[in-house]
C-alpha cells in the first residue's frame, strides 16, 4: 500500500513537470529585459523553497526527537535534510548559470549568495557528523541539536535581500511585496513547480527514510554478531 | 546574446536534471549496498547459531 501511494506520488510530479515544461519552454513569452534565460527562475527559486521546507521540516522533526526520543524522528530529520541539499545544489548552480549571463559573472560574495552557501555547507557538515559518530542515540541527539540550530541559517539567507543590499535581485513575489512584481501567469507556474519539486522530494524522501530503517537493522545485527563472537 | 541566452537556458535545466539524477543513482548504489550488507551479516548470525546448537 506505501510502495503504491509513493508510486501514484512520483508519477504525479513527473507528469506535473512535464507538463510544467511544456509551459515554460513554450507558452510563456520571454521575458522582455532578460530573454530566455529568465525560464531558470521556474526551476531556481523552486528548488530553493523545496529545500527551505526540507530544512524547516527536519528542524521540527529533531526538536520532536529531543522531545520523545523516538527514533522515527532523526530518521525523517535525516531523510529531509539529505532531499533538502540536493535541492540547495541545484539552487545555487541554476542560480550560477542564471547570473553567468544576466551579471556577466558565475559568483559574487553579497549577503544572499554567501550565506547560502553557508547554508549549504551546515548542511552537509550535519550529514558528515552523523557519519562520524558511531554509537546510534548519541549521533541522533548531536545531530538533532545541530539541525535545529542549522536553521537560523536558513531564515537568515531567506531574509538577507530585505536586510542587505544585494547583487541578488529583491523579492518579487507578491506574497512578500504585498502587490507583485512578476507576471501572474509567471508567479502561478513557479508556485505549480514548487508543487512538482515538492511531490519528488516526498518520494526521494520516502525512499531515502527506507534506508535509514535498513541502515539501522544493519547496525544491530553487526553488534549481534560482535557480541556472539 | 540571444543564442548564448538560450543555450545557458538549457544548461541550467539540464543541471536540475543531472543533479537529480546523480541522485536518484547514488541512492539506487546505497540500497544495493545495503542489502548485500544485511543479508551477509543474516547468514553470518545463523551460521553461527547452527555451530552453536
Amino acid at each position: 500500500m506505501r510502495e503504491k501511494i509513493l508510486y501514484a506520488l512520483g508519477l504525479a510530479g513527473a507528469l506535473l513537470l512535464l507538463r510544467n515544461l511544456y509551459v515554460i519552454l513554450l507558452q510563456l513569452p520571454d521575458e522582455s529585459a532578460q530573454g530566455a534565460i529568465y525560464r531558470i527562475i521556474f526551476f531556481h527559486v523552486p528548488s530553493w523553497f523545496t529545500c527551505f521546507t526540507g530544512f524547516f521540516v527536519a528542524g521540527v522533526s529533531s526538536i520532536l526527537y529531543l522531545v520523545k526520543k523516538k527514533p522515527v524522528y532523526d530518521t525523517f530529520a535525516v531523510a529531509t535534510v539529505e532531499v533538502g541539499l540536493v535541492f540547495t545544489i541545484i539552487g545555487l548552480i541554476t542560480g550560477m548559470i542564471w547570473a553567468r549571463i544576466i551579471w556577466g559573472i558565475w559568483w559574487t560574495w553579497d549577503a544572499r549568495l554567501t550565506w547560502a552557501f553557508i547554508t549549504c555547507l551546515i548542511y552537509a557538515g550535519y550529514l558528515m557528523l552523523r557519519g562520524a559518530i558511531d554509537e546510534a542515540t548519541a549521533r541522533a541527539r548531536y545531530a538533532a541539536v545541530l539541525c535545529i540550530f542549522a536553521f537560523t541559517s536558513v531564515v537568515i539567507t531567506f531574509k538577507a535581500i530585505e536586510w542587505w543590499r544585494t547583487q541578488h535581485p529583491g523579492p518579487v513575489l507578491s506574497i512578500r511585496t504585498r502587490g507583485g512584481n512578476m507576471d501572474p501567469a509567471m508567479e502561478s507556474m513557479l508556485y505549480l513547480n514548487w508543487l512538482a519539486l515538492m511531490l519528488i522530494s516526498a518520494v526521494l524522501t520516502a525512499v531515502r527514510m527506507n534506508q535509514e530503517g535498513v541502515l539501522r537493522q544493519v547496525e544491530g545485527l553487526r553488534r549481534q554478531v560482535h557480541a556472539s563472537s | 546574446m540571444d543564442q548564448r541566452n538560450f543555450t545557458y537556458m538549457f544548461y541550467g535545466l539540464a543541471a536540475v536534471w543531472a543533479v537529480l539524477a546523480i541522485y536518484v543513482l547514488t541512492l539506487v548504489s546505497r540500497e544495493s549496498r545495503l542489502s548485500k550488507q544485511l543479508n551477509g551479516l543474516e547468514r553470518m548470525l545463523s551460521e553461527k547459531e547452527t555451530r552453536k546448537g
